[in-house]
């Protein structure tokens, strides 16, 4: 299991792996909305906390489909299946390299990017908290999603709606939480719930996607 | 005794839906147009929200439909997933775009008679919002079965995700209540006792919501009844071309 680990954060961090490419859009998308919504301070300290937390879902979203994708073109999926590691922790392991290689960088870009959007003051820790609570939950959750459509050709699209009314309770605790914090009110009731939807999606979407992917390489 | 489990039989329920389907299409026709006929033109206007009111008729009907479409995708997907029975699997796929019909039919009920009533044809209300993401998962449920060409695979997946969507999807109701108050009323209807709603308004609103089951159900019989010819055609064709 650690092998797996460790061969797919390698593979994500060489050349071609789009590592860093997550961040990067992250870095722009965070760019384009000041430039769109024009450079009030106050207006942009008020919306900081949403362009944050949808920055960092489309982020995490944006390498889910190579997840699965480049393992099953290649034959090594069908490896991973027949050999004694259960299904369930292939996916774990794999979603788990997927947050170490997309969310970690953006919740430790995050308060960096804060400071170009204004945020108040005291949402920092929230910020980085409920970021650092809610990734794991967005990359487990895309793992179900990429396991769902590893045999189509054309995925990524699909993928994408499949994925996102999924992202939905996670991105309202995980927002609601920084703009309460922003608000000087108090962040515990959301980002509760937030560690529960992750601790949920941890402990139980690796059956699900284990299950999708065993009846795509039926 | 027949147990319920025999109509997972093709040729039987092709039978049984086929005389069930004519009986609750009428059904369904007459109730839904004695309904409306005595909701729009027998029914008194209520006397703040003159006749616009009168939309409650289609809205409400077509928003529980819309839930309940979903619930019965849940469990004839959990009954595909557990028996291997296709019927239910077609089920499933044919409840989908009549669950998003019914859904977008709420929504766009509810912009008609929120103009007016709310001075906006959209609010940021968790209902609303939560009936628009329920939209979103129809969406994605139908893209999953369109996309897949295997139709063992798609069902067992789309029925995965089914299941997946329902919890998130219960979630998201609640996360919408945290995010935000609402600007839409409690509900109207209730069987507690004390209720608040005059007969001239309960007798046709229980007629349409009857006959919106009943058109739901034709619905997905015909649905079902064409999926499942679509798929013996599909096997003719095959055994033609092996035959040959």
């Amino acid at each position: 299991m650690i092998a797996l680990l460790v061969r797919d954060l390698r593979l994500a961090v060489r050349a071609g792996g789009g590592f860093g490419l997550g961040l990067g859009f992250f870095l722009i998308l965070v760019v384009l909305v000041p430039l769109g919504v024009g450079p009030d301070p106050a207006v942009l300290g008020v919306i900081a906390p949403g362009i944050l937390w949808v920055g960092a879902l489309l982020a995490s979203l944006l390498s889910l489909d190579r997840l699965f994708a480049l393992d099953h073109e290649d034959g090594s999926l069908d490896l991973l299946a027949t050999s004694p590691i259960p299904m369930e922790a292939v996916v774990a392991v794999k979603a788990l390299a997927h947050w170490l290689t997309t969310g970690v960088p953006l919740v430790l870009a995050a308060p960096v990017l804060a400071i170009l959007l204004n945020l108040p003051g005291p949402a920092y820790g929230t910020l980085v908290l409920s970021l650092g609570l809610g990734t794991p939950a967005l990359s487990m959750i895309g793992a179900f999603g990429a396991a769902l459509v590893v045999g189509l050709k054309r995925g990524g699209l699909l993928m994408s709606l499949l994925v996102l009314p999924l992202y939905v309770p996670t991105l309202v605790f995980g927002a609601q939480a920084v703009a309460r914090a922003a608000q000087d009110l108090a962040p515990d009731t959301p980002l509760l719930l937030l560690a529960g939807i992750t601790a949920g999606s941890v402990g139980l979407l690796p059956f699900a996607a284990a299950f999708a992917l065993r009846i795509n390489l039926r | 005794m027949a147990s319920l489990w025999e109509y997972a039989n093709p040729v039987k329920f092709m039978k049984l839906s086929g005389w069930l389907l004519p009986v609750s299409a009428v059904l369904a026709a007459v109730l839904i147009v004695t309904g409306l006929v005595w909701g729009f033109f027998l029914t008194p206007d209520d006397y703040r929200q003159g006749s616009t009111v009168k939309i409650i008729f289609l809205h409400v009907p077509s928003a529980l439909m819309a839930i309940n479409a979903w619930v019965m995708m849940l469990v004839a997907s959990l009954i595909w997933l557990i028996r291997r029975h296709h019927v239910s699997a077609l089920a499933a796929k044919a409840a989908g775009p009549i669950g998003a019909t019914m859904t977008l039919i709420a929504l766009i009920t509810g912009a008609i008679w929120g103009q007016p009533m709310w001075g906006t044809w959209w609010a940021w209300d968790p209902r609303l919002t939560s009936f628009l993401i329920l939209f979103l998962f129809y969406i994605g449920y139908m893209a999953l079965w369109a996309a897949i060409e295997d139709p063992d695979t798609a069902a067992d997946l789309t029925a995965v995700l089914c299941l997946v969507g329902s919890v998130f999807a219960v979630l998201s109701r609640y996360a919408a209540l945290l995010w935000n108050q609402g600007l839409h009323q409690g509900a109207s209807l209730s069987v507690a006792p004390g209720t608040r709603m005059d007969w001239s308004y309960k007798g046709p609103l229980y007629l349409c919501m009857t006959g919106f089951g009943l058109l739901f159900l034709a619905l997905v019989l015909a649905g079902t009844r064409t999926e499942i010819r679509a798929r013996r055609a599909k096997a003719l064709i095959s055994r033609e071309r092996a035959a040959a």
